[in-house]
């Protein structure tokens, strides 16, 4: 495992608006890894993401990418730079053709003069959506959703992946078949760090997981060792 | 027979007065697509343009649709200004904030209007907005058949730019979801700077094509305002093709009015069937 530290965020305090959403967030992910952050509903986890993505920016505490403070960046900078966030819901935009979305995630001045290249690894790793490429993303099924929202983030030559809740609402069977694809995204040299509420597929498919209670970061480590974890056993698992 | 021979007049005249209708309200509709923000100045920023032609052809003898080679620009980079330095703040308070600003734009528009050009009537006489032909039994005017043109040409265009270009998707992309469209690394406030310079320079168009067509005051803008308002509801809000639909409908809601009932309820005829569709459809023909 490649030892090389992509992303360094270091004691963030996060607001929305009075409310305090994350305390004294820290986080690592190196270069090559699958990183899962882990937590229940409100626990921050979006929020963290949003906040690495420059939708929000931390009232303390530092984000690092690549040896760079990014923590004052907006939006738009941090994909040009090489972070792409793959958000929750997918939020594909509905009335515009498959390949519309997947050319609009190229939109960065970086990624078009790779847009040719960046298209055909899409098409790879999800030959259905150039069978679709020119039916209307509200016409695709929700794993078919997923996967475009998946092809229009790498469509902008991203370093690091942020995905947000790829499970909501898709069958295991479809679930397989994106993690793999995760895998496989992992093999092309993109980072990754996945926001997941079910533990047990976290611990499975990731290297090192972190897991969040109220705003907080209260374990991480390897997935080896979580599962070992007594608190782990016990406050998600049961036993 | 008697009867559809006497109507045909009323329904060339207005699918032809939906071409003009089309034009003044597609910047309206462009704005509120995009950013969900109901310009309330655009009628005033319209007449602005026709007061533009106006100058060109009494000050420096341009023909009024040449003259929009220097029009169309200037109120493009005004369009720019205004929501790069003020809509965009204004948006990062509130849509309430976004609409105020609108409100003070008009009554500054409407007064710059009333200084420089005085509160008088004019209109954009060129020899040839005098002209007219004949196609069987219908007389008609050469400009009111230049508006339905120029709304189809405009209109073939916009759509091109929005399904070809990179910012044309970006605008597309913007206006169905914000957030998004910033996730995937548009910057929102530019391309709405964009959009809505480009909507004021389809105000710039429709200024010197109603100025053809009818005489204008300071104060006119409201009056079309009003006019876009209807055109947009019935047509559906943000929905081009709606636009061109909603300006036809409008239109013809008017003179087939005017036929029946007289001069006086054709705008009467008009609203009512604005009112109709808001409670049948409020969506509009082609809201989503």
């Amino acid at each position: 495992m490649a030892q090389e530290t992509l992303l360094k965020v270091s004691n963030i305090d996060v607001f929305h608006g009075s409310f305090q959403a994350l305390w004294d967030v820290s986080l690592v992910v190196k270069r090559g890894e699958i990183v899962a952050l882990i937590g229940a509903n409100a626990s921050g986890k979006s929020t963290l993401l949003n906040t690495i993505s420059g939708l929000l920016h931390p009232a303390k505490g530092s984000i690092e990418f690549e040896g760079k403070n990014i923590s004052v960046l907006d939006p738009f900078q941090i994909v040009t730079i090489g972070i792409s966030q793959i958000p929750e819901g997918r939020r594909v935009f509905p009335t515009m053709t498959v390949l519309d979305n997947l050319i609009i995630g190229s939109y960065n001045r970086k990624a078009r003069a790779k847009k040719e290249q960046n298209l055909k690894m899409v098409y790879e790793l999800f030959p259905i959506l150039k069978e679709r490429k020119n039916q209307l993303a509200k016409t695709l099924s929700g794993g078919e959703q997923q996967m475009l929202a998946l092809g229009r983030g790498l469509m902008s030559d991203p370093k690091l992946l942020l995905l947000d809740e790829m499970s909501l609402g898709l069958a295991p069977i479809v679930l397989n078949d994106l993690y793999k694809a995760l895998k496989e995204i992992r093999e092309r040299g993109i980072t990754i760090l996945f926001v997941e509420q079910n533990v047990r597929r976290s611990l499975k498919e990731a290297d090192r997981a972190y897991i969040m209670e109220v705003g907080r970061v209260v374990l991480s480590g390897d997935v080896a060792e979580l599962r070992e974890e007594e608190e782990v056993k016990k406050a998600y698992f049961g036993v | 027979m008697e009867v559809l021979a006497g109507l045909t007049t009323p329904i060339v005249f207005g699918i032809l007065l939906g071409g003009l209708y089309t034009l003044i309200a597609l910047g309206l509709s462009l704005v509120f697509g995009v950013m969900k923000v109901i310009n309330v100045a655009h009628g005033d920023l319209v007449i602005f343009g026709s007061y533009l032609a106006f100058a060109a052809m009494t000050m420096l003898g341009i023909d009024p649709i040449l003259s929009l080679v220097m029009g169309m620009p200037l109120l493009f980079v005004i369009g720019f200004g205004v929501q790069r330095f003020l809509l965009n703040r204004a948006f990062a308070v509130s849509l309430d904030a976004a609409l105020l600003v609108c409100f003070g734009l008009s009554i500054i528009f409407q007064n710059f209007c009333q200084i420089i050009w005085t509160p008088f009537s004019r209109s954009l006489k060129p020899p040839y907005a005098l002209e007219s032909f004949s196609v069987g039994v219908v007389n008609i005017p050469l400009v009111y058949l230049l508006d339905l043109v120029t709304a189809l040409v405009v209109m073939l265009l916009l759509r091109e730019f929005l399904r070809r270009t990179y910012l044309g998707k970006a605008i597309n992309a913007a206006s169905q979801d914000t957030k998004a469209a910033l996730l995937m690394g548009i910057n929102t406030g530019r391309v709405y700077a964009f959009a809505f310079a480009i909507a004021m320079a389809f105000a710039a168009i429709a200024g010197v094509f109603l100025g053809l067509t009818y005489p204008f005051t300071p104060t006119s803008g409201v009056a079309f305002l009003i006019i876009a308002f209807g055109v947009v509801i019935v047509g559906g809000l943000g929905s081009m093709l709606g636009t061109l639909i909603g300006g036809m409908v409008f239109g013809l809601a008017q003179t087939l009015g005017g036929y029946f009932l007289g001069a006086v309820a054709q705008m009467f005829v008009a609203y009512i069937l604005v009112f109709v569709i808001l409670a049948v459809r409020p969506q509009g023909i082609f809201g989503r």
